[in-house]
């Protein structure tokens, strides 16, 4: 935790309500999201139970497996689940512009929680080798979707990626509360912290949140109770008599997603009363190529993802996991003061006052040419823990950056060697500069596939889906 | 019990019998803190390139390329006078002045620029750029620090390799947390080390016996705390070494000072308190300890070798960048060095004084535990180590057993931090001073 979200979290407990630790919001969100609220049976591995699902906070969808260990009413369910799905990425249609897809804008999906989250990448995982003829076939949108899922799965993992949020960490990113982050991670007592309803206190709130009779559990798991003393029955009527029982399982699970359907959306209307941050339409940008790039392979009868990355895929992703890591910190924090200042704390950057600006400065470089380098001298009071020769940039002027030349009693000098087409600061200007800076520049070059090193294996087999994949059990 | 010498020469023997036979296109050797590492480096590449081999060598970071440079560069020169060794660097690198007096050393940014010299040595980070070129041979220093996306980007470079490097230090880390590829053989987190051997476990393995560099003080509590397995020896024996002072004390830190040079060791416990990392009294205590020793006039001897502990012969360790430069501003000795555990790799020093990772701290987490950060601290000096904290460390521990998830396929890394602190702890409780 950083110092500025240890003493958030602290001024929370003072102040009884949860503290912003941000001034803009990070995230994109979008005009028409679908919020999935996942519900699995407990005690079989990703076993569906029901989806409360929809664009709409006024008319959510409701989809049951009405007997989750059969096989079949998974099918039925995850072909349904598929038909909303589905219909709602054809929301997003993606052009050719020459040979590349574009789309205007991209789907994005909400669910609770962490779990969900998990909930999403397994199901994915699980129905997108499924076959369409042969043994066991399925309804043709079931692997489509699993492709799908999976592909929000993978790109939530990409830091700064809005593809596929899940509230609760959306919400923790935004405001400290004064709870612990297990507690964070039930959404109801999170948002108890932050938007207590009328009349109540964040802390009754978030006490409230933690009576799974007000506040069913917000999934994937299931309330204990709820599953002997309401769901057990429901179950064993619809084997008994399915028509005349559907009904009264529906009730049931309407009730434990309901509360939690609309806490999601009342997430989503927090987030939207913060005023987007300067970069976040950039990586929403990244995420709408992204997305025409998926619709394209599967456009193309796309192959499902392989189960496991091979060596070469594998060190790809981490690099540009890494590389999406530290691009969305500098982003995040030279789009909003309050991040900058976790780096102000640990003399990583420092804000001031200009108090010197020699622009005419001129020295020789390493072919002996006089070039241009100007001198900003600040005066500032935070702790400055930056080496001689530090690289700094400044949010104000993304594209001019220099290095640190001396620090010395509360005086930074900076000299400006690149971007000098930007206006200098003047004296008197409130300035920052930070030396936690974009990398730049591409990663190194890993070599094909067919080319892995005896290192690492040596060339993998190319992946074929095989019957075995497609025969996977749901178990 | 044998020699220690003897011991070690039959070990590089093997090591060097295993390169000429060529039967193997790789070979690891494990060396625990100070066995002489680099010499077996250098003794390696001297063995390629007068076979007329040439020779690709990496290294992590460019302290480490130009220390081996300035090792290897000597040995070269005497063996081979008309062969060089070339230094890839990025753009831009001003070369030390140390590297500049070498007659057999080029530096260049590019390939070409280095005419074909005997011996390349660069960076991984450099490596992973040089493209085309293959290299009969390679020998990768630090491999343990190496992480195996960067084994991956540059093993198409060479055709064998001698893997060098010290399985209890630090392991490569990644500014990103994925479970995705646990269990995989070549999981990109790990250590190039660890899926060099999981992929070909016909890659002989050797192991150098003997550290030089620590005291005999430190033997058994550093091979029982990070080399729980394999353990080492060190090679001077009981008495050998010692710290001197030229001066008497009687302050409290002259206390530490005195508990150091008769143990070797010495925990100075602050009263127990949770603190923010840059923890005011501990880097006080800290600088104050360092400061102390040079007033003090510390001496070490060697046998009969009597040398004065100057400022460049101590060193400084902390957990963090922040602690690292609160504890230099106020040391404020240009001479002595203070860095981070990472930073401090492979370095020796006659006398290490850390900041404990756990001192003031109300959790212990996985950086925190880190067995590797620990053992690169307790491992630096030749004479004495001395360690600051809060009271309170073994209550810490308890409270947050190691509760690291276990994934299907993934080598279980021993000794955990966990462990590897209790028996720390353990062993230095006895030599407690209060502050």
């Amino acid at each position: 935790m950083s110092a500025i979200a240890a003493y958030a979290r602290a001024l929370a407990v003072v102040e009884g309500v949860a503290q912003p630790i941000t001034t803009v919001a990070h995230v994109h969100v979008a005009a028409r999201p679908l919020v999935l609220v996942p519900l699995a049976l407990a005690g079989e591995a990703n076993a569906p139970l029901a989806a409360m699902v929809g664009t709409d906070p006024a008319s959510p969808r409701l989809l049951i497996v009405p007997q989750p260990r059969d096989r079949q009413l998974r099918f039925a369910f995850a072909a349904s689940l598929a038909d909303v799905v589905l219909s709602y990425l054809d929301e997003f249609p993606v052009a050719l512009a020459g040979e590349e897809p574009v789309a205007a804008d991209a789907p994005q999906l909400w669910v609770p929680n962490r779990g969900g989250l998990a909930f999403l990448r397994l199901f994915g995982r699980s129905t997108r080798f499924r076959r369409t003829t042969g043994e066991y076939p399925v309804a043709p949108g079931v692997p489509v979707l699993g492709r799908w899922l999976t592909w929000f799965a993978e790109r939530s993992e990409y830091p700064g990626a809005s593809a596929l949020l899940a509230a609760t960490e959306v919400l923790g990113a935004h405001w400290a509360t004064g709870q612990s982050a297990l507690e964070d991670a039930n959404l109801a007592a999170l948002l108890g912290w932050i938007d207590p309803p009328a009349g109540s206190s964040a802390r009754e709130a978030a006490r409230e949140a933690e009576d799974p009779t007000v506040w069913p559990p917000a999934g994937p798991s299931t309330d204990p109770s709820f599953d002997n003393e309401v769901l057990a029955p429901a179950i064993a009527a619809y084997a008994e008599a399915p028509e005349r029982s559907t009904a009264r399982l529906e009730r049931a699970l309407r009730g434990q997603t309901f509360p939690t359907w609309e806490l999601t959306w009342r997430a989503i209307e927090l987030m939207r009363t913060l005023t987007p941050g300067g970069s976040v339409a950039v990586r929403w940008a990244a995420d709408c190529r992204q997305y025409a790039g998926f619709h394209r392979w599967m456009a193309e009868d796309g192959l499902p993802q392989a189960r496991r990355d091979g060596a070469v895929a594998a060190a790809r992703r981490l690099l540009r996991l890494e590389w999406a890591q530290q691009e969305y910190t500098v982003s995040r924090s030279f789009d909003d003061p309050r991040v900058m200042a976790d780096f102000r704390v640990t003399g990583e950057a420092f804000r001031g006052t200009v108090t010197e600006v020699d622009a005419e400065r001129r020295v020789e470089n390493e072919n002996g040419n006089l070039v241009k380098r100007p001198l900003v001298v600040v005066r500032t009071e935070d702790p400055v823990h930056l080496a001689v020769g530090t690289a700094v940039g400044s949010p104000s002027r993304p594209k001019q950056s220099g290095r640190v030349l001396e620090t010395d009693a509360g005086l930074v000098t900076v000299e400006i060697a690149k971007g000098l087409r930007e206006a200098l600061p003047r004296v008197g200007d409130d300035v920052t500069y930070s030396s936690v800076l974009s990398s730049g520049g591409r990663g190194p070059n890993l070599p094909p596939v067919e080319d892995t090193p005896w290192t690492h294996g040596g060339p993998p087999e190319p992946y074929v889906p095989t019957d075995e994949d497609a025969g996977e059990t749901w178990e | 019990m044998t020699d220690p010498a003897a011991e070690a020469a039959r070990t590089t023997e093997a090591i060097l019998a295993d390169l000429r036979s060529g039967a193997h296109r790789g070979i690891v050797v494990d060396s625990p803190p100070g066995a002489g590492k680099s010499t077996l480096v250098v003794r390696a590449a001297l063995e390629l390139a007068l076979a007329g081999e040439r020779l690709m060598i990496v290294a992590q970071t460019n302290e480490q390329v130009d220390d081996l440079i300035v090792r290897l560069s000597a040995s070269l020169f005497a063996a081979r006078p008309d062969a060089r060794i070339g230094r890839l660097s990025r753009g831009g690198f001003t070369a030390p002045p140390r590297l500049a007096a070498l007659p057999n050393v080029v530096v260049a940014s590019g390939l070409a620029d280095l005419n074909d010299p005997l011996v390349t040595i660069a960076t991984a980070a450099k490596w992973a750029h040089v493209r085309d070129e293959v290299w009969p041979w390679a020998i990768v220093d630090e491999a343990y620090q190496m992480r195996s996306d960067a084994l991956l980007v540059l093993a198409a470079r060479f055709e064998r390799a001698l893997f060098v490097g010290d399985p209890g230090q630090l392991d490569p880390f990644s500014t990103v947390e994925n479970d995705r590829w646990r269990g995989l053989t070549w999981d990109p987190m790990q250590s190039a080390i660890s899926v060099l051997l999981r992929n070909n476990p016909s890659v002989p393995v050797h192991r150098l016996p003997v550290s030089w560099r620590l005291p005999y003080s430190a033997q058994d509590v550093v091979a029982s705390a990070f080399y729980p397995f394999t353990g080492f020896r060190t090679g001077t024996g009981p008495g050998e070494r010692e710290l001197g002072f030229r001066t008497a004390g009687h302050g409290v830190e002259d206390a530490v000072l005195t508990t150091a040079a008769k143990t070797g060791w010495s925990l100075v416990e602050l009263p127990r308190r949770h603190t923010l990392r840059t923890d005011g009294e501990a880097v006080e205590a800290v600088a104050a300890i360092a400061r102390r020793l040079l007033e003090r006039g510390a001496t070490a001897r060697d046998g009969s070798a009597v040398t004065p502990v100057g400022p460049s012969r101590i060193a400084v360790g902390a957990a963090h960048r922040d602690q690292v430069a609160a504890i230099r501003a106020v040391l404020d000795h240009p001479e002595i060095v203070v860095d981070t555990a990472n930073r401090l790799q492979g370095r020796e020093y006659d006398v290490t004084v850390f900041l404990h990772p756990l001192s003031g701290r109300r959790d212990a987490t996985a950086f925190h535990l880190e067995a590797g950060r620990l053992c690169v601290l307790a491992s630096r000096h030749r004479q004495a180590c001395i360690v600051v904290a809060r009271a309170g460390i073994r209550d810490l521990l308890d409270a947050h057993p190691s509760s690291a998830p276990v994934h299907l396929g993934d080598p279980v890394k021993f000794p955990d931090g966990w462990a590897a602190n209790q028996t720390m702890l353990a062993h230095l409780e006895p030599h407690t001073v209060s502050w």
